[in-house]
């Protein structure tokens, strides 16, 4: 399985796009300095960027790309494989990173302590490293390990916020995201002693000529728990809203933008091209219980969300629903329903970096996120909260956002599914999105100002430019759906056809 | 520990044997149970037991808080940059083949180079632990 000796990047772009980040990280810490340290993140993040553009170029033209790490031909060894779906999350993963990083400089300045910056972007891209070795692996328990790294690198990012609280979430997250891991290991190490191999392809072939006897239902089990613990399923949600509410502002846009959206990737990758839909959803009641859940999510969530009066709870509340959006178009396990699901992803990425970065900026200046603290901030810093209110209107899912193309999609695959009572529920979702979204904007543009708020003006431009091009985009996607829904067809067409 | 004159000597009697049985599991790693982290964790030992008995001070003179830090992402980078050696060679990442000549000793090379890494990284974080811990103020 060697190359011909002789170096060819393009051969090499699957191991590359974890090993920059991985070096850049060690060498972060090595630099002590922490605008040095910054410099150097960027550099990393942008070329993690750049590597995850052309692979996601190369499978688009090529297809499947496999790379046997050390070597080893995959089953026996790890097996990076970058299909269209690994492609678009890679994609999303490292290009949040890299626009965060762009902003986080004055920001880092601003909330952690001279000493750790550094150490703070070390744990940046090592978490970057994580996320997107989850997404390119092909091998469940390198997934795993991976998981591990993202993770407590995470853990460490959240417990570096100024308030003494933020150590507090750190270790509930702590907590759970150990048990959810544990949970996943437990499901890998069940279906190995069921097929022999941890290679998510050979154990997908291996499968098919299996009953689903209970080992293999346990195994589905455990997995779809532990993962749903990470990607904050409503009734195992309870770490989100606090690690976002108390992390480092780039550490709360980062965490929201990416390391739900890897998680949601794992559960599809495990569902469709591990297990097969026929496999999850025929023989178990998953459809029933995850719609349940979804619709819990949508509704239960987005309602506390509405009684928040802290900005990031507010919006940590909201992604729980926007995950129940997403989980709700794999449920339906149909065509329109898993392209839905994806370009949530995307779209929901997108916003919720925006919304958070936006807020970031906002405690920049004020050093408050206290919704009445934000009381009529919107003519001070017109720019920063003119783009928030885009992107809030994108989270209700007003037509023209990118808000709108997913959850028209959503409603195309219930429809199609003939279950018009979900319907409903997506719209009063989106309804009770309009109250809590609603609310802060009163707030923000329509009060007389506090006097906090008196004081507040734009933030730095490497600050405002981050906000306001995600902003943009949210719009761009909601009018040019061609890498978002284009892509998310072809990958749903794939996952469906992939394991009978 | 000022008057523990028994503590005290044997220790500095121990040391040396506790660093030498690191190595030994270290390079023993190839051949039978043993690594870089086995050997990293028995290695960070020596540090602590000489802080433990002659005090924090002492330990952090002869491993200093900072040299510490930069060893803990050196261990990593030898790893990782023993895979890029290999990428460079010609092989996929972490390939030891073409390290040298012959594939054999390449992989024989390349796992020494990663252990080495593994024992660095490993040996100071356990000791970064200890003085992380031994260094709090009483509350």
């Amino acid at each position: 399985m060697s190359a011909a000796p002789g170096f060819e990047l393009g051969h090499h772009l699957p191991a590359l796009q974890v090993v920059v980040p991985l070096i850049g990280a060690v060498i972060c810490a090595m630099l002590r300095n922490g605008t040095l340290a910054w410099g150097w993140a960027l550099i990393v993040s942008v070329l993690t960027a750049a590597i995850s553009t052309m692979l996601f170029v190369a499978v688009q033209a090529g297809g499947t790309i496999s790379y046997g790490l050390g070597g080893w031909a995959p089953p026996y060894g790890i097996e990076y494989r970058v299909d269209l779906l690994s492609a678009f999350i890679l994609l999303i993963v490292s290009w949040a990173g890299a626009i965060i990083m762009v902003y986080a400089r004055q920001s880092v300045m601003h909330e952690i302590d001279a000493g750790k910056r550094a150490w703070y972007y070390c744990m940046y891209l090592l978490c970057l490293t994580g996320l997107l070795g989850i997404a390119i692996t092909g091998d469940a328990f390198n997934a795993f390990v991976f998981m591990e790294v993202s993770s407590l690198s995470m853990y460490t990012l959240i417990a570096m916020g100024k308030n003494r609280r933020a150590l507090l979430s750190s270790y509930q997250y702590l907590i759970m995201g150990t048990i959810g891991a544990t949970f996943y290991v437990i499901g890998v190490g069940i279906l190995f002693t069921l097929t022999g191999s941890l290679n998510f392809v050979d154990i997908a072939e291996r499968l098919v000529t299996m009953q689903m006897e209970r080992p293999a239902i346990a195994a589905i089990t455990f997995l779809t728990v532990g993962i749903s613990l990470k990607l904050a399923l409503f009734p195992l949600h309870s770490w989100l809203p606090n690690a976002y509410a108390y992390a480092p502002s780039v550490t709360t846009s980062f965490l929201a933008g990416t390391a739900t959206k890897v998680a949601i990737y794992l559960l599809m990758r495990i569902f469709f091209s591990t297990f097969g839909e026929a496999k999850v959803f025929e023989i178990l009641p998953t459809t029933t219980i995850l719609v349940l859940l979804s619709v819990s999510a949508m509704i239960g969530a987005s309602l506390v969300a509405v009684f928040q009066d802290d900005v990031k709870r507010v919006l940590a509340y909201s992604s729980v629903a926007q995950v129940g959006y997403i989980t709700l178009g794999i449920a339906l396990a149909n065509d329109l329903g898993l392209t839905s699901a994806l370009v949530h992803i995307f779209n929901h990425a997108l916003m919720k970096t925006a919304l958070f970065l936006a807020v970031g900026a906002v405690f920049l200046r004020i050093g408050s996120v206290r919704l009445h603290d934000l009381d009529g901030i919107g003519p001070k810093m017109p720019v920063t909260m003119a783009a928030f209110a885009l992107a809030g209107f994108a989270l209700i899912g007003t037509p023209g956002t990118a808000g709108f193309v997913s959850k028209y999609y959503l409603a195309a695959a219930v429809i199609d599914k003939g279950w018009w009572g979900l319907v409903f529920v997506i719209a009063a979702s989106s309804l009770i999105a309009v109250f809590y979204v609603g609310r802060l904007l009163e707030a923000i543009w329509f009060r007389a100002p506090g006097a906090l708020a008196q004081k507040a003006s734009d933030p730095p431009l490497s600050m405002l430019l981050p906000i306001v091009g995600l902003s943009l985009a949210v719009i761009w996607f909601g009018v040019d759906t061609r890498l978002t829904v284009d892509v998310a067809h072809n990958i749903a067409t794939m996952l469906l056809g992939g394991v009978k | 520990m000022k008057l523990d004159l028994i503590l005290r000597v044997m220790t500095k009697f121990i040391l040396p044997y506790i660093l030498v049985f690191a190595l030994y599991v270290q390079f023993h790693g190839d051949f039978g149970p043993g690594g870089g982290f086995q050997a990293g964790v028995i290695a960070a030992c020596m540090i602590i037991l000489y802080g433990l008995i002659f005090g924090l001070p002492a330990a952090q003179a002869i491993v200093p808080q900072g040299l510490v830090e930069f060893l803990i992402p050196l261990g990593v980078l030898i790893y990782a940059g023993t895979g890029v050696v290999g990428m460079l060679l010609g092989g996929n990442y972490l390939e030891y083949t073409y390290l040298a000549h012959e594939p054999s000793h390449g992989h024989h090379l390349g796992i020494l180079f990663v252990e080495l890494g593994v024992l660095i990284t490993v040996a100071s974080t356990m000791v970064a632990f200890f003085f992380a811990f031994a260094g709090r103020k009483r509350t």
